[in-house]
């Protein structure tokens, strides 16, 4: 008997597809229990890994709250996080992973603006929904992408007078010289000329200055009022020591927009620390009862976690946040989840309540004022539910749904 | 002329650290030469010995002048024996070897005492000059440097320990011939190289952010001084630093800190060019 290839080969097909179809029946039956992939790229060593271990440890708890409490959808969520090292390549490349392979609902991550923008083009091109839970310079415009974190019209606003008023009208600049110190600087420069004050100087420093010795001299013959800081980094925090064992820490005080983000106020000195004047989106010292529950609850899950910042809590916040807007999309398709999220979700966190702003797709959250004392933030003032008014003014996705780019602030 | 004054105590502070940080790098790379990139991690393990006794209730002083040298030092000789001895003479396999290690050891004391800052508070207090203000730590530095300079110089020209060394690193067969053990010369040397390394980790510890990765901060900044310096490790040394200190800090002072950084690679860059036997294969020939 003659048997022509293109029969056998349909024969074959059609009783491997038979075969195969209990399969694929029943994967597709499974589907509705199979996991929800929630996506994680921080930095666990490196560098920032400081800020990115709290920022993991919380995603985790939320993680573990929502399936102990009977999953998102009647599913049951699964975390999938990568380590990226503090090294930028590893974020593009964990991104693709995270896109292309694991293919998870959403993303939540980035820590400094620089990882931000190497992974943001990634998530809107292989439409990944993206969080990212940072505070931040302000200005990303983007309708794939929510940032839960404060931006320098929640905090600078509030640092810069309260500091002005407390000390005097000529400030001095001192900050970290990429796009993140550049642009806050601008801010402060802004927020302090707004208040009547004048600035004598803005100095920028590369990550790696250890010896701030000709600065130090530097501010001394400008004779500020106050002193600005957006230094960031380990080798940043010498200046601290080196401005109180010149004895400066007495005639000057300090306002920052870093300060106390990782752990400097408990591993300094009083002597160093004490006076510092710091604002963020939320303090571990926070008294809240949702605040002292969630830290209670970080600290008996991960003893060794470092300072709980905004960093954790907007991280949190941001996860659950998203859980609401899947539950009123009632599915975890991208575009169904983004409308959801646009309709005024809100969440009541550490932080207190939090809602997503439709037209930047920020947060409007509370800020706090803190100075620093006896290695610890005492909170001082509380601003309820500020707006990323910095963001709204260049930002509008409801008018432009389909722009896509990163505002940096005129002055 | 206060500010004068400040300026000039900011220039000495910043060629003190450079003779520090330089010194222990001058006895391994520009006398053995093995091509150290663990050179910054020597520093941190000092801070970080430096820190860890002082926060465990040591005397601070102690804890910087003798715990932070002899434990680097010990560390030095363990790397010495397991590592190092097996690639003398091969400069590109040390810089590899090396770089390794620096690795490993951030690694380690990453996994042991994780990646946060930690600190010991400056000792000693400030002093005002007119209207400024400086800290006594500065002249401590200072003084300090100085004292290792000395210390180096008495070493290597009066001990029989010095004598010893200096031969074997000329000549390791003929030292052998007359009765050296250049083997463990070698090892010493290095030890006593990353002692003196530990110790310029530990007098950073109280002005500076102790995080695992703080030694990336100075080796670039160490070798280049080690190279404009040349051969002679102390010559070199002192005037490297001089010239680079007081070209870093006037040009932070006068520009900003970026182009303080730039002007001062800059610098190096030209003086290279310009004497490609470092400063001491010029100006002090036959020095030490």
């Amino acid at each position: 008997m003659r048997l022509p290839r293109r029969s056998v080969l349909k024969a074959t097909l059609s009783a491997s597809a038979a075969l195969a179809s209990p399969a694929l029946l029943t994967s597709r039956a499974f589907g509705a229990d199979a996991p929800i992939l929630v996506g994680s790229l921080h930095d666990q060593s490196g560098p920032i890994a400081a800020s990115g271990v709290p920022m993991v440890d919380s995603l985790i708890l939320a993680i573990e709250e929502m399936n102990a409490a009977g999953g998102l959808l009647g599913r049951p969520l699964k975390l999938v996080h990568y380590d990226t090292q503090s090294n930028i390549q590893m974020y593009s490349q964990y991104a693709q992973q995270l896109a292309l392979k694991d293919k998870v609902a959403v993303v939540h991550g980035g820590i400094t603006s620089a990882s931000r923008e190497a992974i943001r083009p990634t998530f809107d091109r292989f439409k990944v929904l993206y969080f990212y839970n940072t505070l931040y310079e302000g200005g990303v415009c983007d309708r794939n992408t929510f940032c839960t974190g404060t931006t320098p019209a929640q905090t600078v606003e509030k640092l810069v007078p309260y500091a002005m008023k407390k000390s005097g009208k000529k400030a001095y600049i001192i900050a970290a010289d990429y796009n993140y110190g550049q642009i806050t600087a601008k801010w402060m420069t802004k927020y302090v000329k707004d208040n009547g004050g004048e600035i004598l100087s803005v100095d920028f420093f590369p990550l790696d200055v250890t010896n701030f010795g000709p600065t130090i001299s530097k501010i001394q013959a400008a004779k500020p009022d106050l002193l600005l800081s957006a230094l960031v980094g380990g080798n940043h925090t010498s200046f601290y020591r080196q401005w109180t064992s010149a004895g400066m820490k007495a005639q000057i005080p300090i306002a920052s927009t870093t300060f106390g983000l990782v752990n400097e106020p408990s591993t300094l000195d009083e002597k160093e620390s004490d006076g510092v004047i710091g604002a963020y989106g939320y303090f571990e010292e926070l008294t809240t009862p949702a605040s002292t529950s969630y830290v209670k609850k970080l600290k008996a899950k991960f003893p060794d976690i470092p300072y709980i910042s905004e960093l954790a809590a907007a991280t949190y916040e941001g996860f659950y946040l998203w859980a609401a807007g899947v539950k009123a999309a009632n599915s975890i398709e991208r575009d169904k989840v983004v409308a959801a999220l646009e309709g005024g979700i809100s969440y009541d966190g550490p932080s207190g309540k939090v809602v997503l702003d439709h037209a930047t797709h920020h947060a409007i959250r509370n800020a706090y004022l803190a100075v620093a004392k006896d290695k610890k933030w005492s909170v001082i003032e509380t601003y309820e539910q500020q707006k990323p008014l910095d963001t709204a003014g260049v930002c509008d996705l409801i008018k432009k749904p389909t722009d896509n780019q990163q505002y940096v602030i005129k002055i | 002329m206060d500010l004068a004054f400040i300026i000039a105590l900011d220039v000495l502070n910043g060629a003190a650290s450079l003779v520090l940080l330089c010194l222990g790098l001058a006895i391994i790379f520009g006398m053995m030469r093995v091509i150290n990139l663990a050179h910054g991690e020597f520093v941190m393990l000092g801070a970080y010995a430096t820190v860890i006794s002082a926060n465990a209730g040591l005397n601070i002083w102690i804890a910087m002048l003798v715990v932070a040298p002899l434990f680097v030092g010990v560390v030095g000789i363990v790397i010495e024996r397991c590592l190092i001895r097996f690639l003398y003479g091969r400069l590109v396999d040390t810089m590899l070897a090396t770089w390794g290690l620096s690795l490993l050891i951030v690694g380690l004391v990453t996994t042991l005492y994780g990646n946060t800052i930690k600190g010991v508070p400056t000792p000693l207090g400030g002093f005002s000059v007119g209207a400024y203000k400086s800290s006594y730590y500065t002249l401590f530095l200072a003084a300090v440097a100085l004292v290792m300079l000395a210390l180096v110089y008495v070493v290597m020209r009066r001990t029989r320990f010095g004598l010893v060394a200096r031969a074997t690193m000329q000549n390791p067969g003929m030292a052998a011939t007359l009765g050296v053990n250049p083997s463990r010369i070698y090892m010493m040397s290095f030890g006593i190289g990353a002692a003196i390394t530990g110790l310029a980790g530990g007098l950073l510890a109280p002005v500076s952010g102790v995080v695992p990765t703080m030694g990336a901060a100075y080796v670039a900044k160490a070798f280049i001084t080690v190279v404009g310096g040349g051969s002679a490790i102390l010559a070199g040394t002192a005037s490297a630093s001089g010239l680079f200190g007081l070209i870093n800090q006037l040009g932070s002072y006068f520009t900003t800190p970026v182009f303080g950084e730039v002007i001062l690679f800059i610098s190096a860059i030209i003086l290279i060019r310009i004497l490609p036997q470092g400063i001491s294969g010029r100006f002090f020939k036959g020095s030490l």
